[in-house]
């Protein structure tokens, strides 16, 4: 076994090396990787037991939506440090964007694709109208304004009824087309969780070249000493608000997908609890890291929606009529108070810390230092 | 060049700065140039002003009164005008609640319904637009507003732009970011790749994040740091930490450079070292160096130009011999009873 691990090494310090040059192809290869194995997860016992394949592709798609949060926010918390607690307002912005036009509301009925760009572009106004007035904040006040913004847009898109639907939401949201080849479905998952798949390696292409460019050094740099950046000439201003925008065009991105899976927006499934949800996740999954907040994610995800049901229909076989009347689902909060409070005393950096990229100067022959 | 015209070339040229903070004048009505080419210092007791004046000139703290040039521009005048900025933010919400009152009240009702929620919308856009343009307050915007007599000074970062760089007396690195990250972040006024160039990785992002890293990987051989690229900043001993901080800010191409105590904490052997690196940034860069500095030893041996700050006032300037043996610095410095010889 030693000996196998032994012979692979170079191989694998190889393709490390590869990979640090060529990340979109290591995204690529990666996502395709993941994608084709984790359905595959139903089909050993114990996980195929617990619901059939469908529901399990199901789970992953929907998994992949708070991936995609968790790695949106990431640009704003872990990049740029900027703390937003109102963050699933953008995933409903760009949500109630696509409803408004795909649906039988207002019988307006855009294609699904081009409104993935636009809603991208609407989160992205907002974050920066979101960003302008709080740049000067730091810390729990940021926290605290953020927050206010999260509440207040449900509110709004409660109440502005001849828009929105008021409580009841806009259902009957149009589902994607390929027109000639495709339709989705609700019955069958693979459309969306390949969609899904596309989606995240978009993302995390974008997201990875951001943090390796100049935009991405100026987060950093605002996040580790603002006073520092601007004298080095980082318009702080600019990078806050690119790190605003970032974030939540990648949210608004998610909400079109989300509320064409869902085929219905309401104000309550944007509620504070997505938005801790998210922060849960990136604090998890180690502030910084792309890929380990989208892990993160995932598996808050299916720990609350696989592990708590199952614990619902455990607790019922011992007939203890006090445990019965428990729903466990609504756990979900003791869940994220749990793995914040665990997170920040055990292991603050996270599961997967933020590691600085080495930079191999490609002018010398193998010329790592 | 306006050397031409006979007049000396001023890399910096301040006049009359005060700072107040509440009731105490940190920097009172100081005269400052340095002429290209020069290493000047500033030297004074603890409290004298000194960083408060840089901070001044690096864009840091606006001040009261008085203003500085760079390369002739000036870019710092006391903000003044301020309570009219407000103002402009009203602009153009005008035509739109203008448009909204005419289709709720005069078209009336739900005629006029939704075309009075958009007239709203539109004009909290302008709102939010403009509001956007008071804190983002791109170059050509300070242009237009000077037209109604509000002046806003530069910034840190515009500072850097028009070619000034500056260390800090703490070091203030990048903690957690690579040798070679810190000296890629001071370059960024010189990157133009955006969002679409970085997204698609055009041919331009590529060349120039090539560039960049090459002409770093100069400037950390330069004071002395190759093969340290991939440390974390932090993890360098204290020494070479000050000497990254000066990589960092001779990546943003300076003309001059603002050091703040260079040698500070050092032993003799890195104080050595150090003035011969100013020096040959000076000499090989032709970058105009302002100092500030408590070690005598440096500041002797290095200064062409020696200014004196007391209570935030200039008491003396001239060449090193001269305020060696200026009466009134060795008073401030010592009191009253060394400068009379008792």
């Amino acid at each position: 076994m030693s000996a196998l691990t032994a012979r692979l090494a170079p191989l694998r310090a190889r393709s490390n090396a590869y990979f640090a040059q060529h990340r979109s192809l290591g995204v690529l290869v990666a996502v395709i990787t993941i994608g084709v194995a984790l359905p595959l997860i139903s089909r050993i016992p114990p996980f195929g037991d617990l619901q059939s394949m469908n529901a399990w592709v199901n789970a992953f798609t929907i998994a992949g939506i708070y991936a995609l949060l968790a790695v949106g926010l990431n640009v704003v918390i872990g990049f740029a440090g900027l703390l937003d607690l109102g963050y699933a307002a953008f995933f409903a912005l760009g949500g109630y964007t696509y409803a408004i036009v795909a649906s039988p509301f207002f019988d307006i009925h855009l294609p699904f694709w081009p409104m993935l760009i636009v809603g991208a572009l609407i989160g992205a106004m907002f974050g920066i109208f979101l960003g302008a007035p709080t740049l000067r904040l730091r810390g729990d006040y940021l926290a605290i304004v953020t927050l206010g913004f999260g509440e207040i847009v449900p509110i709004v898109l409660l109440n502005a009824d001849p828009f929105t639907g008021g409580t009841n939401g806009l259902g009957g949201v149009d589902k994607p087309v390929i027109p000639g080849i495709l339709e989705f479905t609700l019955i069958n998952p693979w459309p969306f969780y390949v969609l899904m798949m596309v989606m995240i390696a978009l993302v995390m292409t974008v997201v990875f070249r951001l943090q390796d460019s100049r935009i991405g050094r100026a987060w950093d740099a605002v996040r580790e000493d603002e006073l520092a950046a601007e004298s080095s000439g980082v318009n702080t201003v600019i990078s806050k608000l690119q790190a605003f925008a970032v974030g939540a065009a990648i949210a608004g991105f998610v909400g079109v997908f989300n509320a064409a899976k869902l085929t219905i927006v309401a104000p309550d499934q944007f509620k504070f609890v997505v938005s801790i949800s998210a922060v849960a996740a990136v604090v998890l999954g180690g502030m910084g890291n792309p890929v380990g907040v989208a892990v993160g994610a995932f598996v808050i995800y299916l720990v609350q929606s696989i592990f708590l049901k199952q614990l619902n229909t455990l607790v019922d076989n011992f007939n203890i009529p006090v445990l019965q009347e428990i729903d466990f689902l609504e756990f979900q909060y003791v869940l994220y108070g749990i793995v914040l409070v665990l997170m920040m005393l055990k292991r603050p950096q996270g599961i997967f810390p933020a590691k600085r990229r080495i930079r191999i100067f490609k002018d010398t022959v193998g010329g790592a230092k | 060049m306006s050397a031409a015209k006979g007049a000396p070339d001023l890399v910096l040229k301040a006049t009359a700065i005060t700072r107040r903070f509440g009731g105490l004048v940190a920097v009172n009505k100081v005269d400052f140039e340095i002429p290209r080419g020069m290493i000047a210092a500033i030297i004074g007791p603890n409290g004298a002003g000194k960083t408060t004046f840089f901070n001044v000139v690096a864009g840091i703290y606006a001040p009261t009164e008085g203003h500085i040039e760079i390369n002739g521009k000036r870019l710092i005048s006391p903000p003044t005008g301020a309570s009219r900025e407000p103002a402009l933010l009203l602009v153009p919400l005008i035509p739109f609640i203008g448009l909204a009152l005419y289709f709720l009240l005069v078209v009336g009702g739900l005629a006029g319904f939704y075309e009075g929620v958009l007239s709203v919308v539109l004009a909290l856009l302008g709102f939010v637009s403009v509001l956007l343009l008071t804190i983002v307050r791109p170059l050509w915007y300070v242009r237009f507003i000077k037209r109604f007599g509000i002046t806003r000074p530069a910034r840190p970062n515009d500072m850097v732009e028009a070619g000034l760089a500056r260390t800090f007396q703490n070091i203030r690195l990048y903690k957690s970011m690579t040798v070679l990250e810190n000296i890629l972040v001071g370059a960024h006024v010189h990157l133009r790749s955006g969002f679409l160039g970085t997204i698609f990785q055009t041919k331009r992002t590529r060349d120039e994040e090539a560039s960049v890293e090459r002409e770093s990987r100069e400037l950390l051989a330069f004071v002395g740091l190759a093969g340290t690229e991939n440390e974390i900043a932090t993890s360098l001993p204290y020494g070479k930490q000050r000497l990254l901080e000066i990589a960092r800010a001779l990546a943003g191409k300076p003309q001059l450079l603002l050091l703040d105590e260079p040698a500070a904490g050092m032993n003799p052997k890195e104080t050595a070292e150090m003035t011969a690196l100013i020096r040959r940034i000076r000499d090989e860069k032709n970058i105009t160096i302002l100092l500030i500095e408590h070690d005598m030893r440096v500041v002797m041996g290095i200064s062409d130009r020696i200014t004196v700050l007391d209570h935030g006032e200039k008491i003396a300037e001239g060449q090193p011999a001269e305020i060696r043996s200026n009466p009134k610095v060795i008073e401030a410095y010592l009191g009253r009873g060394a400068a009379s010889g008792h």
